[in-house]
């Protein structure tokens, strides 16, 4: 075999051998959204939106762990948002100078990273510990911390993307910086930053490392976020690992129900993004 | 200026100037510059919160493991011992347990992720890339949770009945390395863990992978081209070594996602303190194990070791993702002194 026909076998093989990673890749995703599909749509019903989670043995719904999902998924996003924005918009501003931007980006970007079952152990060690009890307001907490990162992250990527021109045509009408930053840049950056907020919100909303110890579970319904809380990623985790079929049925659709709204909110904030900033 | 004044007009540009020595006066400058100190000082703040966040993440494991460090030392580190009656407890098991699925991560992710990037960026028409693009990255979005679940009631079975076996009589029969295929054909167990984590790296290092591949200059590219190089020859000899960086980069931060997944990896590992040589057992890891023990801990030295298994896995993750972050930022400063 000449050396030409070697190069050009080589490189066919290669890329074929490319193209089945691809496949591979895509065949991971159809078979778990089939699954998916096929062991939880049968278990989408009214009930499971109107029942709370029953014990072994009897139906019901899921409809307290959706509350409590939602509950602490709201309140872990407005801890979490504004400490994020607040933080992204002094990386990008004023983050010129100094140690503490370069540090601080470093840091966020691994905590962006870190295993959320460690932010877990931190509530706990430093909330619930003093507390003395698991409750909604500890979950809150810990999904706040998952948040802060991504916000921070698209926040500064954001407004680094906004020209400078237009902050100087600001100054130069003799705007103050803060006038400058809060009706301007931000402003301009607000798809951005919406953006990454939602993507934010998709990560928590299937987070359950940190939430095991600190949330924990409930089997009723509570909406006292200073109680034990039940969760959808919990209650699928516990389900899930029972002996019991009813309980594994819900799971499914419990797992189902987080998997649609997680893809959904992706594929939504891109569109959103895309969307808003073709317009400059 | 104007030598001729009328009335009306004086008192016209008296009151304009009026108006405009209070808009700019020293006052209102000052305001505006108090606000502005404010405004700096509070964003300074939040960005200080972020370091205080994880200097009280470090603190908290500290003081919380501190009555397990006091009582097994170092030998917390070398004992696989883990037996919640006696209160002895080491964290072998679960560390091994740790790197070695992340290892089978990186095996498998490695290379997939590679061919990937390749496919993204110079093989798929220009039209599919943003769809197939989309669609890798909605593999990091799904829940971990969902890939435990997906991975012990479909994925185990399958992988038990049909690829287990396999292994088995090949490449368990293979002297050496046979050892570590050896096993009955359970489903569950590290190797298994390590595929799953396989499948949830792969997006994370394929994206990165695929952003540093479009950051190689066209011009270089085309050069290799122009010479007569084969699209292999120049993802190979061109793009790689350019881009060598960052991909390492890509890596590391696949391995830090790997070695902090917890729920997936709780799912199907079999949580069993023992120490096995071969891949296919149960065993451990340091996020299942507190996943798992970590509510039901009684007793102080209990939670302390698992609090300390905590600060281990932090610290792990936290040296893995320095690096990662390290070898990204130095990708992009070379980068921004070729532009």
């Amino acid at each position: 075999m000449d050396l030409y026909t070697r190069r050009l076998l080589i490189n066919r093989f290669n890329l074929v051998v490319s193209l089945l990673t691809m496949l591979f890749g895509l065949f991971w995703l159809g078979w778990i959204l089939f699954t998916l599909f096929k062991a939880g749509l049968g278990g989408l019903s009214a009930k499971l939106f109107l029942e709370m989670t029953p014990p072994p043995g009897s139906d019901g719904g899921l409809l307290n762990a959706i509350m409590g999902s939602l509950l602490m998924g709201a309140a872990g996003t407005l801890l979490g948002t504004p400490v994020g924005i607040m933080a992204g918009i002094y990386l990008a501003e004023f983050g010129n100078r100094g140690w503490l931007a370069p540090v601080t980006r470093f840091i966020s970007d691994i905590l962006l990273s870190a295993p959320s079952i460690v932010v877990g152990l931190f509530i706990y060690e430093a909330y619930v510990v003093r507390v003395g009890h698991f409750s909604g307001w500890a979950g809150a907490f810990a999904l706040a911390l998952i948040v802060v990162p991504v916000v921070i992250r698209t926040t500064e990527n954001m407004l680094r993307l906004v020209p400078d021109s237009l902050r100087e045509a600001a100054a130069a009408l003799g705007a103050p910086q803060w006038k400058v930053i809060v009706l301007v840049t931000v402003r301009a950056a607000k798809a951005g930053i919406i953006t990454g907020i939602l993507l934010a919100i998709a990560r928590i909303s299937g987070e359950t490392a940190p939430l095991l110890f600190t949330a924990l579970n409930n089997q009723f319904w509570t909406s006292n976020m200073n109680a034990p809380m039940a969760n959808l990623p919990v209650v699928i985790f516990q389900f899930a690992m029972s002996p019991y079929e009813d309980w594994h049925k819900l799971a499914w659709a419990g797992a189902l129900l987080i998997t649609l709204s997680v893809l959904a909110l992706n594929v939504f904030a891109r569109v959103f993004f895309r969307s808003r900033t073709a317009t400059y | 200026m104007s030598a001729v004044v009328n009335p009306l007009q004086g008192q016209a540009q008296a009151d304009l100037a009026a108006f405009m020595s209070r808009s700019i006066s020293d006052a209102s400058l000052r305001k505006q510059h108090r606000l502005d100190q404010l405004f700096r000082h509070a964003t300074r703040l939040f960005a200080f919160l972020v370091l205080a966040l994880l200097a009280g993440i470090l603190i908290a494991l500290l003081v919380g493991s501190l009555s397990s460090m006091r009582t097994f030392g170092f030998g917390f580190f070398v004992s696989a011992e883990w037996n919640p009656v006696t209160e002895q407890f080491g964290a072998l098991v679960p560390i091994v347990g740790t790197l070695t699925t992340s290892a089978i991560a990186l095996l498998i992710g490695i290379p997939v992720s590679f061919g990937i990037a390749l496919f993204l960026t110079e093989l798929s028409p220009k039209w599919l890339r943003r769809p197939l693009g989309t669609a890798i990255e909605l593999l990091a979005a799904i829940p971990s949770i969902i890939y435990g679940m997906w991975g012990l009631f479909v994925f185990a079975p399958v992988f038990a009945s049909h690829v287990q076996p396999f292994l088995n009589s090949t490449l368990g029969a293979v002297p050496i390395v046979g050892v570590l295929f050896q096993g009955p054909p359970m489903g569950i167990g590290v190797l298994t863990a390590g595929i799953i984590l396989a499948i949830m790296v792969i997006p994370f290092i394929a994206s990165v992978t695929r952003d540093v591949f479009e950051i190689v200059p066209a011009v270089l590219k085309e050069s290799a081209y122009a010479l007569g190089s084969t699209t292999w020859e120049v993802v190979w000899h061109v793009v790689l070594p350019y881009t060598k960086v960052g991909v390492v980069g890509g890596i590391m931060l696949g391995l830090g996602r790997a070695l902090g997944e917890t729920m997936a990896v709780t799912f199907v590992i079999g949580n069993a303190h023992r120490l096995s040589a071969s891949l296919m057992e149960p065993g451990n890891s340091i996020a299942s194990a507190l996943a798992n023990e970590f509510t039901e801990a009684v007793g102080d030295l209990y939670l302390s070791a698992l609090i300390e298994l905590g600060l281990v896995l932090f610290f792990i993750t936290f040296v893995v993702l320095a690096l990662s972050k390290l070898l990204l930022l130095r990708l992009a400063r070379r980068e921004g002194r070729m532009t």
